[in-house]
């Protein structure tokens, strides 16, 4: 429990990035209770490290872009990383492992993680870069380039 | 443009495709003056990389003049001649921080197919889409990305010929170098006679090595090797590699082993390929290496690779490192090399030819037939 302690301390606390310190309690003991070859479950906590400090991340708690195109529909908490490294962000399907109800589910597909992972990515890129890197246009996707 | 497409496993050949387009406000695009082979196309010929599709641009390490700058590009302009370093890299991501562009998070464009270790390498030129990379320079024109991070003005006195090996072979062999943390006195030891061994050859001595020593199996590419000063050739076809590495590192063992030999032209096969020769170089290295010394592992390896000796490495309490492409920060050092003539690398292209001649160049290359260590190309 020292550990969900130090997560809830760690936390931003405002308003719009909903920092919840029971819900980091919660992964943890789900982890504990995890049988050796279980499943990944579809509601986990996606994560990743911003190298920026968590007042640029989420200025006055807003959710930076493109995560705050899926707010109702996923849950965020975000603390600053260990040893200078920036900002750990968050983010989950709201109501955890349960189904998606109608917008949310749409906003996040049918592989949640795998979406929301590509979504957590693309803030860090903006963050990181000012960009989000596009890839080449195929040939299919340019009609009227001439090849 | 005209660019060279892969066209299925085994296949490659010069197509027509729409010229490249400014996608970001970082990118540049670049007309390519010279292009080069890289082993690590071979596993994408030979289509042991499921996620590439036919008629994707080929090409990692080119060079070319600037021909339209994004507006967010600062230190490039308009017919500057500038080398592209092989890894796409963002410079401002914590790895890219750390002088590790080729681990940086922000490299890959689009929706990226995930690796299974969840981490996204750096982004790639001739690379397949799926996998987050960009069209290759094997090409007229090839767009770069984070153009100010990823490119360098190349010295006046620098040739075409051999300024292409600063964005890829280059910075791996001095790469592997610093990773090995060659020192004033020691032994090297470095299995692939390739561009990328040879130059790590020259990196050891100019970082004081006393001893290096090449092994491969090809003589004509060990020939170019003993052309150098301070380094020393081995067949393993005809001499009994362990033997001959104590014997000339006074029974200690090489204090630093590089694998660069690269991965192997054989296919097309099964995914994930498990080469059953690929970790031959692997295991002599460990095996040959002192005790506490260390191993490094350059360049791209495809799969998994079975018979590690595990054992031997954890009595002699080695490290072993590995890297990808290192490209990025010590591309312009390398270039002032070639400038005062420190670094010489033009006869690595034992073969140049136009791009339309690329098919029968990358067989060539595959096959290393007739000499063949690197085919340049002009577009
Ligand atoms: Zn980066």
């Amino acid at each position: 429990m020292a550990r969900s302690r130090r997560l809830a301390a760690g936390a931003l606390a405002s308003a719009g990035a909903r920092m919840l310190a029971p819900a980091g309690a919660r992964v943890l003991a789900r982890r504990r209770a995890r049988r050796a070859g279980a499943d990944p479950r579809p509601g986990r906590w996606q994560v990743v490290t911003v190298a920026a400090p968590p007042e640029q991340v989420l200025p006055a708690g807003r959710w930076p872009e493109p995560l705050r195109r899926l707010d109702g529909a996923v849950e965020v908490w975000a603390r600053p990383a260990p040893g200078g490294r920036g900002t750990e962000l968050a983010v989950r399907p709201l109501g955890g492992e349960c189904a998606l109800p109608g917008f949310a589910a749409h906003l996040v597909g049918d592989d949640p993680g795998r979406f929301l992972r590509q979504v957590l990515r693309q803030t860090k890129q903006l963050l990181e870069t000012g960009e989000v890197l596009l890839a080449d246009r195929s040939p299919l996707d340019r009609p009227g380039a001439a090849p | 443009m005209r660019a060279l497409c892969w066209a299925g496993a085994g296949l490659v050949e010069v197509r027509r495709v729409p010229d490249p387009e400014l996608r970001n406000a970082q990118d540049m695009i670049v007309r390519v003056r010279r292009s080069t082979t890289c082993g690590a196309d071979l596993p994408l010929l030979a289509g042991r990389v499921p996620e590439a599709s036919a008629g994707e641009v080929l090409g990692r390490e080119f060079l070319g003049d600037v021909v339209e700058v994004g507006p967010e590009v600062r230190r490039h302009r308009v017919a500057d001649r500038v080398v592209v370093g092989a890894a796409v890299a963002c410079g401002a991501c914590w790895f890219c921080r750390q002088a590790m562009p080729a681990c940086c998070d922000n490299g890959t464009g689009g929706v990226a197919a995930e690796p299974q270790w969840g981490q996204p390498p750096a982004g790639g030129y001739g690379r397949p889409a799926r996998l987050g990379g960009f069209a290759g320079g094997h090409a007229e024109y090839v767009r770069v990305p984070y153009a100010d991070v990823g490119a360098f003005a190349v010295p006046e006195s620098v040739s075409d010929e051999r300024a292409v090996f600063a964005a890829g072979a280059a910075p791996a062999g001095w790469y592997g170098a610093e990773l090995g943390e060659v020192a004033p006195g020691d032994v090297v030891a470095v299995w692939g006679a390739g561009a990328v061994g040879q130059l790590t050859a020259d990196a050891a001595v100019a970082r004081g090595a006393d001893r290096v020593v090449v092994v491969d199996d090809r003589d004509d590419r060990l020939r170019m090797v003993t052309g150098h000063d301070g380094v020393e050739a081995l067949n393993h076809r005809y001499v009994d590699v362990l033997a001959e590495l104590r014997e000339r590192s006074g029974g200690r063992g090489p204090d630093v082993c590089v694998d660069a030999s690269g991965v192997t032209a054989a296919g097309p096969g099964r995914w994930p390929a498990v080469e059953p020769d690929g970790g031959a170089a692997l295991r002599e290295a460990v095996h040959a290496c002192r005790k506490g010394g260390v191993v490094v592992v350059l360049d791209a390896r495809p799969g998994f690779v079975d018979r590690f000796p595990l054992g031997a490495f954890a009595d002699k309490g080695l490290a072993v490192r590995a890297a990808r492409r290192r490209g990025g920060a010590a591309i312009p050092a390398l270039l002032e090399r070639m400038a005062r003539d420190e670094l010489v690398t033009e006869h690595l292209a034992t073969h140049r030819m136009p791009l339309e001649r690329g098919a029968e160049g990358y067989a060539l290359f595959r096959d290393r037939a007739d000499g063949c260590v690197r085919v340049v190309f002009t577009p």
